[in-house]
């Protein structure tokens, strides 16, 4: 472990180092590091994959969609509704008609799904093709090889979702010839990286099951398990825990406020919930806070505005915290099961 | 058989083993394995082989022991070894979307080597093991053949000092075998690499190899060259030889059981030669063990004793011999305990 993070040290210090020369660097270099190596292999491997395709594919059509719900709902004037028209351009990720999602509604859809496709072979279609072990035999860490994997995965994943983010915006754009302030801009970018940093839970839960299972299908149908449990099941049992919490006596306030306060940090254990509340606070200025219970002096002495880029990003910055957590605890629970793995040919 | 003992083993395992709860897989081992010699590591399936070399190469931790391979201790310092060793597992799988080239080129990045130097190194294993035409061609559309053949070339791209090589004659027709083991022969004796290889095909093993060792439920029970081998079996003649004679009798049977050194005379078909039921016309077959080369001494005696000698054949033990008896004595040995 220590090896590669003296490794990382050393990687940071280079580049730090060649900060205005980095391509220079690399090739002067005589040979790449074999976890860089890695990482280009890996990268290669997903973008001529099939999978890709379609993945990217689903994404096009996403955004394609979205577009057009934004569109048709901005053209019935839906921004009187959907809050302040000087954020119009967020707007376009935010608003729907007729039923149809928006970006935000396919983003929080799409994400573990996009995580879950690349990640879900990772470890054991390696084991079962019998390459693992001829990497594991030369010169190489074994924990450089899972922390490649993942590196890979998540470059990708932040191409895709900002490829996909910039297309919506461009297109957006020319459609509804409404340029986005510099604010508004920011927020979208923030956006897109909480989207990455989400994404790559999923890639690394996706690792995880794929380290743990010996069949690929056996891994992919564990991580869309977990998937449909927090899409579905977990806001279910969140309410059901809630329901038996509440205090009976309908004047106990204070009871009352505990139980609620209790069921928001339940739900918020769920990535989705964390994705969903951090997201739609950054693409709305209007919301104030993501507290259940504003008491009244609050409400009262509130300004009644938008909150600026700077304070909306400060209310969900435990959300996002949460998230790197969530992934990190994730990736040690892999990297702890593979390290203890023997590694064999095919078995 | 050579003089190589005399030099610093390359792999030195000492003490070494291994266990996966109640079971041993490998029970303190004790092996070296010298410079430029092709050691063949022999044994039946789930006899420890496979554990035994990954612990060589420091992917396995042992439970006690230690293997020292080219003066580092591959548990230790598993990536010092990995850059010496060339390993092939048993059973090598590349990645069957890249070419036969773009496989090599990876591994050998993986060994910091640099990309152009990479390439024509690959091209030149690629002639070497025969695969020239098909460096393009998808690793997917190999036969087993061609994927062991590559696996030889990506074990040699690293400029390995010690070959490994687990089973690589499994599953490859006799032709392709023929051509994979000469290969490795020349490759050890040109290039003085040390080859390490396990297998459980005794007579392949046996056509390349200059010691093997004989590796039973974790254990080592013999190693050496195979005279020395069939000369460690305790009880059995060191020498046999066949003789096809016509016509049978009691008298010939006295003339060849007379002569200095042998110990055992046997009619071919397993009948005891005393019973006399053979005796007559017809070509008979007889085998005589002793205890020196009587080869000379039989064919007289036969003669002398007024049979016509039809064939004479001085019989080496084979390693199929050795490791059968081996075998049987393993098991007679559990039985008994």
């Amino acid at each position: 472990m220590s090896a590669w993070v003296n490794k990382w040290r050393g990687a940071l210090g280079k580049t730090s180092r060649n900060t205005d020369a980095p391509f220079i660097a690399i090739r002067e270099t005589r040979a790449t590091s074999p976890f860089w190596v890695m990482v280009q292999k890996e990268f290669g491997d997903h973008i001529r994959s099939w999978r890709f395709v379609i993945l990217l594919g689903i994404v096009t059509l996403a955004c394609i969609g979205s577009l057009y719900t934004a569109v048709t709902a901005l053209k019935d004037g839906a921004q009187t509704v959907g809050g302040d028209a000087n954020f119009l351009f967020l707007s376009m990720f935010t608003v729907s008609s007729n039923g149809l999602p928006n970006f935000l509604t396919f983003l929080s859809f799409l994400a573990p799904l996009i995580g879950i496709a690349i990640g879900f072979d990772a470890v054991n279609s390696e084991r079962s093709k019998g390459t693992l072990s001829r990497v594991m035999s030369q010169p190489v860490h074994r924990d450089d090889f899972l922390v490649a994997k993942f590196v890979a995965g998540l470059l990708l994943i932040a191409v895709v979702v900002f490829s996909l983010g910039f297309l919506v915006m461009g297109t957006g754009l020319i459609t509804i010839g409404y340029p986005p302030t510099p604010e508004e801009f920011g927020r979208v970018i923030v956006m897109l990286l909480i989207t990455t940093v989400y994404v790559g839970l999923w890639l690394n839960l996706s690792l995880l099951f794929s380290v743990r299972f010996k069949q690929a299908a056996t891994s992919a149908l564990s991580g869309i398990a977990v998937w449909i449990f927090f899409l579905v099941f977990y806001g279910m049992i969140v309410n059901l825990v809630g329901n038996a919490l509440m205090p009976s006596d309908p004047s106990d306030v204070q009871g009352y406020m505990d139980a609620q306060n209790l069921l928001t940090l339940l739900s918020r254990i769920s990535p989705a919930q964390l994705f969903q509340e951090a997201a739609s606070t950054l693409l709305l200025p209007d919301v104030r806070t993501l507290n259940p219970f504003v008491t009244q002096e609050q409400a009262y002495l509130a300004i009644s505005s938008p909150l600026s880029f700077g304070q909306s990003t400060l209310l969900v910055w435990p959300h996002i915290v949460a998230l790197i957590a969530e992934t990190s605890l994730s990736f040690a629970a892999t990297y702890l099961l593979f390290m203890r793995q023997e590694i064999r040919s095919r078995s | 058989m050579t003089t190589i003992e005399a030099a610093e083993p390359v792999i030195q395992l000492k003490n070494l083993s291994k266990t996966y709860g109640e079971f041993t897989a490998v029970d303190r081992l004790n092996l070296n394995i010298y410079p430029g010699e092709i050691f063949g590591l022999l044994g039946p399936n789930g006899a420890g082989k496979t554990t035994t070399i990954l612990m060589m190469l420091g992917l396995t931790e042992p439970v006690s022991g230690e293997a020292i391979v080219c003066g580092v201790d591959a548990t230790r310092n598993p990536m010092q070894v990995k850059r010496k060793v060339g390993y092939m597992p048993d059973d090598v799988g590349f990645y069957e979307d890249r070419s036969a080239l773009d496989n090599l080129v990876y591994t050998a990045r993986l060994n910091r080597i640099p990309e152009p130097e990479a390439k024509s190194r690959a091209m030149t294993l690629l002639e070497r093991v025969g695969l020239a035409e098909a460096a393009h061609k998808r690793t997917g559309t190999f036969s087993r053949g061609m994927r062991q053949r590559l696996g030889l070339a990506d074990v040699l791209i690293k400029n390995p000092r010690v070959i490994i090589l687990d089973e690589p004659t499994l599953g490859i027709d006799p032709e392709g075998v023929r051509e994979l083991l000469a290969l490795i022969r020349d490759l050890s004796r040109n290039e003085g690499l040390t080859v390490l290889l396990s297998s459980h095909h005794l007579h392949q093993v046996q056509q390349i190899c200059d010691r093997v060792g004989l590796f039973v439920q974790g254990k080592l029970i013999a190693s050496g060259d195979i005279d020395t081998l069939s000369r460690q079996l305790d009880g059995s003649p060191a020498y046999r030889i066949e003789l096809d004679v016509s016509p049978w009798s009691e008298s010939l049977l006295t003339a060849l059981r007379g002569v200095e050194g042998v110990t055992d005379v046997q009619l071919k078909d397993g009948a005891e030669p005393a019973e006399g039921a053979q005796q007559g016309a017809g070509i008979v077959t007889v085998a005589v063990s002793g205890t020196s080369d009587v080869t000379a001494e039989l064919a007289q005696a036969a003669i002398s004793s007024g049979a016509s000698l039809f064939g004479l054949r001085p019989l080496r033990y084979g390693l199929d011999d050795i490791y059968h008896r081996y075998f049987e004595g393993g098991e007679k040995r559990e039985r008994l305990g």
